[in-house]
């Protein structure tokens, strides 16, 4: 059986996050939903869904809940992620690579200010 | 698609969308038998006999939004290609069972790729889900070297912290990756 991380070490990093969130839970709820349907994953949305982890994790980004859905209907778009920032109306994203899914996660999730060059214009 | 992690990824959001609570995925590398088998059981709403069978045919899909469903359709000829095959068990009420196999050393068998990825992912997406990972792998002599992770104690411990904290995703992809690349052939 290989060493693998205890839960008592999780134990005191549980405690350390949970102070920093407290500090941050006024900002509001940002949601990041990556969009995996069959059509996502094959045009590479599990490597948008981990560049998103993985900018949460370098930049110690708290308060972000990131969650997937399935296809929306728009393959030819994929990989979609829709981004929500508070009370603001749901932008969605297309054509999202891990580079865009940085950019996404600095300029609008952290930024606020939509990343205009890959928004999908929806006739809603 | 070309790994069978992102073919595990997409056969675990069916799940997820049959509306599973528990969900299983393992991975064995039985190098001794030459076979590498992959299996996802979900306990969600499952499907009668002719549901089942038509999950097969790629112009049958639960999709609204267009007419073709190519997952597992494609996973299956790919496993067929190598000298494998897929086989899908389901009950109507009870949950699906999904298995793949490749023979191991084939020229064309699809490579396992990222697995990790793929657990934390689903992981991470679906908090509310009772996740249990298992990778096995067996090496040429018979030993057998095995990472399971089953989500229950972490989630006892982080209570409603999200997983998504910086601290705590770093905590879970390390286990993760460590699980997986330990034993990693």
């Amino acid at each position: 059986m290989p060493a693998i991380k205890s839960l008592d070490e999780l134990k005191r990093i549980r405690e350390e996050a949970l102070k920093k969130k407290e500090m941050k839970t006024a900002s509001g709820s940002i949601q990041v939903i990556v969009a995996m349907g069959t059509c996502g994953i094959a045009a590479g949305a599990r490597d948008t869904m981990k560049s998103v982890l993985n900018y949460i994790e370098e930049n110690k980004v708290s308060g972000v809940s990131v969650t997937q859905t399935g296809c929306i209907g728009m393959c030819e778009h994929e990989p979609i992620v829709e981004v929500v920032v508070g009370e603001q109306p749901k932008v969605y994203y297309r054509k999202v690579n891990a580079e865009v899914a940085e950019k996404i996660m600095k300029e609008h999730v952290q930024g606020g200010k939509p990343v205009e060059s890959n928004i999908l214009p929806l006739q809603v | 698609m070309r790994e069978i992690s992102l073919h595990l990824l997409d056969i675990a959001e069916n799940s997820v969308a049959a509306g599973a609570l528990n969900i299983r995925i393992e991975v064995h590398e039985d190098i001794n038998n030459d076979i590498l088998q992959a299996s996802v059981e979900d306990d969600g709403r499952g499907m009668d006999a002719e549901t089942a069978k038509s999950v097969l045919d790629p112009f049958y899909t639960t999709r609204t939004t267009r007419k073709v469903g190519l997952g597992i359709p494609l996973l299956k000829l790919a496993a067929e290609q190598s000298e494998g095959g897929l086989s899908l068990a389901s009950q109507p009420g009870q949950g699906t069972r999904v298995e793949v196999t490749f023979r191991h050393s084939h020229i064309d068998r699809m490579p396992l790729g990222d697995l990790a990825s793929t657990f934390l992912a689903v992981l991470v997406a679906y908090p509310h889900i009772h996740w249990i990972f298992n990778y096995r792998v067996t090496q040429a002599g018979g030993e057998r070297e095995e990472f399971t992770f089953d989500d229950t104690e972490l989630k006892a411990e982080l209570g409603d912290l999200p997983m998504t904290e910086p601290e705590i995703l770093s905590f879970v992809r390390a286990m993760l990756e460590e699980g997986v690349g330990a034993i990693k052939p």
